[in-house]
Formats: structure tokens, sequence, C-alpha cells
């Protein structure tokens, strides 16, 4: 059976700049951030409230699960803001969207109280989209 | 984005603006009526709507933004002294005394740890890569998973 996802990948065109945006403007912690084989690194990022679930921010290079002809259609799909590869949650969307608004996170779609809840989408430095859901409140 | 949140933006804005107040300024010594008025508000009210958004009081946000920003200058192998005093701290003993209910370690046990960790990433670093990855890795440059 399975238990619980401990990794999942984000596929970015630089590692440096996602590491800012994950960091210095999600908020999120860094977990691993290590050398891998000669010209690979490995840096996985914790959301601030799961430290056991590590998001790792992948290079699309021509190594790896990448050949030269596949990393360069998997980059521009994602510059083409092909992908949504989570949804992430809040515990107050405006609070949360003003304050990622003010650290220059791009919202596609602003907050919007839909039939399934409290809603807006933003995109990485890359151009991967997140939905962005507030938590319930009981 | 319906009417009904539009009233609520402004709040939100400056109670916003005061947290990142204190997240850019949490060496100062700043108090509640100092992020009240950069709130521009009455300092009761402002307590109370900020902790009803955050789930903590300024001042309580505060502490949390100094322990978080310790823990990274002592992770970067920064003195327990010189973490004390550049987070905002004016005493060794309440800042050890705080940090350790916190996080449940001493500065100096989790720096320790924490560099410890850090070597391991370092010397080991498939170790801390999952299997599959790992072994894409040590495929590419010739060396061996330990896991």
């Amino acid at each position: 059976m399975i238990t619980k996802a401990n990794h999942f990948a984000i596929f970015v065109l630089d590692q440096n700049s996602a590491y800012d945006f994950y960091v210095n403007k999600l908020g999120f912690k860094v977990n691993t951030d290590a050398v891998m084989g000669p010209k690979g690194r490995w840096l996985t990022v914790n959301p601030p409230n799961q430290p056991d679930l590590e998001i790792t921010l992948m290079a699309i290079d021509a190594k790896m699960m990448f050949n030269g002809e596949s990393a360069e259609i998997m980059r521009d799909l994602v510059r083409k803001k092909t992908f949504g590869f989570a949804v992430f949650e809040c515990d107050d969307m405006l609070a949360t969207y003003e304050e990622l608004k003010a650290k220059g996170v791009k919202f596609i779609k602003e907050p919007t109280k839909e039939f399934y809840g409290f809603n807006a989408v933003f995109e990485d430095d890359s151009g991967n989209l997140f939905s962005l859901g507030e938590a319930k409140k009981d | 984005m319906p009417a009904e949140t539009l009233p609520k933006l402004d709040l939100y804005r400056r109670i916003v603006q005061a947290k990142l107040f204190i997240d850019d300024n949490f060496a100062e010594h700043i108090d509640a009526g100092d992020i009240a008025d950069e709130a521009c508000y009455s300092k009761f009210h402002f307590i109370r709507t900020f902790k009803t958004i955050y789930g903590r009081t300024p001042h309580q946000h505060l502490t949390h933004v100094r322990v978080e920003k310790a823990k990274e200058m002592l992770e970067l192998g920064t003195s327990v002294t010189d973490t004390c005093f550049a987070v905002g701290f004016d005493s060794l003993g309440s800042f050890t005394r705080l940090f350790k209910s916190r996080v449940g370690f001493t500065p100096s046990e989790y720096q320790r740890q924490q560099i410890e960790r850090k070597e391991q990433i370092r010397q080991e670093p498939l170790r801390f890569i999952p299997g599959c990855f790992a072994m894409q890795v040590s495929n590419n440059s010739g060396s061996k998973p330990s896991n």
C-alpha cells in the first residue's frame, strides 16, 4: 500500500532563479542542495508546513531524464506555460495574494470565489502554473 | 473579483505591508506600535486583525521570523553570539532559551547537526537523492549510489 508522497519534481529553466523564486518569494525551505554528478545539482525545497515533502527543482538539461532534443522541447513547453504541476494551499487567500504580488509573483488568475472554493493561479519564474487554494475554515 | 471581496482589499494590503515590514526589519528594535503605525492602524485593532489573518500576533510573528533567520545564519556557520545579536536579540541567554523552546535544540546543538548534515551531503550526495535518480546519476558519473 502506498502511504505517502515524499518527492515530486518541477521542471525549471534555471535552478538559481528557481531557488530565488521558491525560497525568497514563496517562502519554501531548502531541504537538500547537493552536487549531482559532474555538472548536475539536486535541489529540493519543502513547503513551510511540510518538512517531509521534497519538491525537486529539476533542471531541464540534456542529461538525466532528457536527451538534447527532448530537453529543448521540454524547455519550450515550460516557457509556453503548458504545465500545471501542483495545487498549493494557504490559510488566507487575500493576504497570501497581496504578499506574493508585493514580492513580484505573477498571477494569471486573481483570487475568485468559485463553486469549488477560493482560487487563484500564479506562475513561477520558468512558466510553470500553480493553483492556489484557501484551506477550509471550520 | 467579486464585489464582496473589494472592501477587504485595502485592509489586507495594509496588514500585509505590516507583515512585510516585520520580515524586513526583524533585526531592529520594533514593537507593535511601530508596526501599527506602518499599517496606519490603532494598535489594538491592528493586533487583533493581524492575528485573525496570520494566526499569531505581530510580536509572535517577529519572534518567529527571528528564530527562522537565526536557523539560516547558524546553518551557514555564523557563531551563536553573532547570530543572536544579528537577528535582534539583546541577550544570549534569552536567545538560547527561546530558540530551544521553538526548535527543540539549543542554537549550538542545531548548528552542529546542520553542519554535519551539510558535510554528509557534500561527501555522499547520493544518500540524499531517491534511488531511481541516484541510479541515473551514478550511470552518468561512474559513482555508485549508497542507498
